[in-house]
């Protein structure tokens, strides 16, 4: 489904990505860690052409995301993403935050996005806040109907970037929660996340970074009891100790 | 001071002709409104689009925009009217410099309206670009991750919120229209200033003649205002205070 083969990434001098190569099957969730700065965001902005790379190829269901012939925003279209801060429309109501794209990106009429609209924000518990707008709602609240902005499109895979970091922590659990349940619906996700106990239940694979560079690339499992590295081990005893 | 007041004098007959001094006054008005109005609606077009631009990835759009910007910022209005009056119309092209100097409708009007309006719009698009910039990035990031195309992550994300951010100052520039378009009679516009200077001089009450025109100015730039202030208040965002103070 996606497939990451030797990108990198400068910005002027400052290399932030370094010979990156991974790859996610379909239905598979990775999940990215890694210390802050170490590229983790970067690469998933990379996968939907949200951030430009100077060497190595992407692609997304086939089609390159680095090739200027491809029409990056019909990609995009299939590939949702989740960002740190929600980054929900606030001039929007909820309903009109699912609708837009549905709309003007995907050609439906008002009424089906409305449908779907209405489905998702049910599916993630908040029908009741349809004619809210963004900043009435909690942050947890927000990330949900984020994620059911980004189900709107129907996307083929959808890319997390740190969904629960900017949450207070007693609302992590309610995005958790949707989260755990796409990943089990065979949803293909890519999360970057700190969340190890989310790790750890569904994902595949992790993918650990530093510096840039893919430092690991192991099964969930094995990332957790034998991790190869140092940087790993110290990475896992400083966000497992805390 | 030694000055015969006469309150009156703007019912009493214009010594050249059958008008009062009001119905100058209130021609005055009229050209200024139309001026103001005109020269208003080219700035925030040109200047929403022009500051749009200014924040844009394409380096050459930002350089186009940004010399527009420069070009009508940094010369005085009083300058650029005379430069859209008398120097442009000379390097156009034969038939239309004929045209413009001989034939143009209201020539006066439009070459007022439109030197306005660019001076304006070069302004407006500083607070545009501003606007713009306070937003954060990830409102882009997540309007085109949608699949929403530059343009239309302009048009429907990032413009919707940049414009209410500077409804405050845009406010300003409003009411710098109506005040900037006295600027007008330099080039021979009948608006308020013209016709003040007129009546002053028809009638010799300078005093009664200059207090009128400013009040009459004061009230477009007041109502300016408060139309401005109705639609900000009308395009409040339910919530959104909390998320920027």
């Amino acid at each position: 489904m996606i497939e990451i083969r030797n990108v990198s990434k400068w910005y002027g001098p400052t290399q932030v990505l370094a010979d990156a190569s991974t790859h996610v099957a379909k239905g598979e969730v990775v999940v990215v860690c890694g210390p802050s700065g170490s590229g983790k965001s970067t690469l998933i902005k990379c996968v939907n052409g949200l951030e430009p790379f100077q060497q190595g190829t992407i692609t997304v269901d086939g089609i390159s995301v680095g090739d200027p012939k491809t029409d990056l925003p019909r990609l995009r279209a299939r590939v949702g993403m989740v960002f740190q801060h929600f980054e929900l429309f606030p001039h929007m109501s909820v309903e009109r935050n699912l609708a837009l794209a549905q709309i003007k990106v995907l050609g439906r009429s008002k009424e089906e996005a409305a449908a779907r609209g209405v489905a998702l924000l049910d599916r993630v518990g908040l029908r009741a806040h349809a004619h809210k707008f963004p900043g009435q709602l909690s942050g947890g609240q927000q990330q949900r109907v984020a994620i059911a902005r980004a189900l709107a499109m129907d996307p083929i895979c959808l890319l997390f970037d740190e969904p629960t970091s900017a949450l207070d922590p007693e609302m992590i659990g309610e995005v958790l929660d949707v989260m755990v349940e796409l990943a089990q619906e065979g949803m293909t996700m890519v999360c970057v996340t700190h969340e190890m106990g989310f790790a750890r239940k569904v994902a595949k694979r992790v993918v650990f970074m530093d510096h840039g560079e893919i430092v690991e690339d192991a099964p969930a499992a094995r990332f957790f009891d034998t991790p190869a590295s140092e940087r790993a081990k110290t990475f896992l005893a400083r966000i497992l100790h805390h | 001071m030694n000055y015969h007041w006469n309150w009156g004098i703007f019912l009493e007959q214009v010594k050249s002709g059958d008008e009062t001094y009001v119905d100058w006054l209130v021609t005055g008005l009229g050209w200024t409104l139309a001026v103001s109005l005109t020269a208003w609606i080219i700035a925030l077009s040109i200047g929403i689009a022009v500051g749009a631009l200014r924040t844009t990835p394409s380096r050459l759009l930002v350089l186009l925009a940004n010399a527009w910007v420069e070009l009508f910022r940094n010369i005085p209005l009083l300058v650029q009217m005379f430069l859209w009056f008398f120097v442009v119309p000379e390097f156009l092209p034969r038939d239309w410099s004929l045209w413009v100097k001989q034939d143009m409708p209201a020539k006066e009007f439009v070459t007022a309206a439109l030197c306005l309006g660019f001076f304006t719009s070069s302004r407006v698009a500083e607070q545009v670009r501003a606007g713009v910039g306070s937003l954060p990035r990830g409102q882009r990031d997540a309007a085109l991750a949608l699949g929403l195309t530059l343009p239309q992550a302009y048009r429907q994300v990032i413009l919707p919120q940049a414009l209410r951010i500077v409804i405050p100052p845009l406010t300003s520039e409003f009411m710098n229209v109506f005040k900037n378009s006295s600027v007008a009679f330099a080039i021979g516009v009948l608006e308020l200033t013209f016709q003040a200077r007129q009546m002053q001089e028809d009638s010799e009450q300078g005093i009664e003649t200059y207090l009128a025109v400013t009040l009459l100015y004061f009230i477009c730039a007041f109502t300016a205002n408060r139309g401005m202030a109705l639609i900000e208040a009308r395009t409040r965002v339910p919530g959104l205070i909390a998320r920027t103070g």
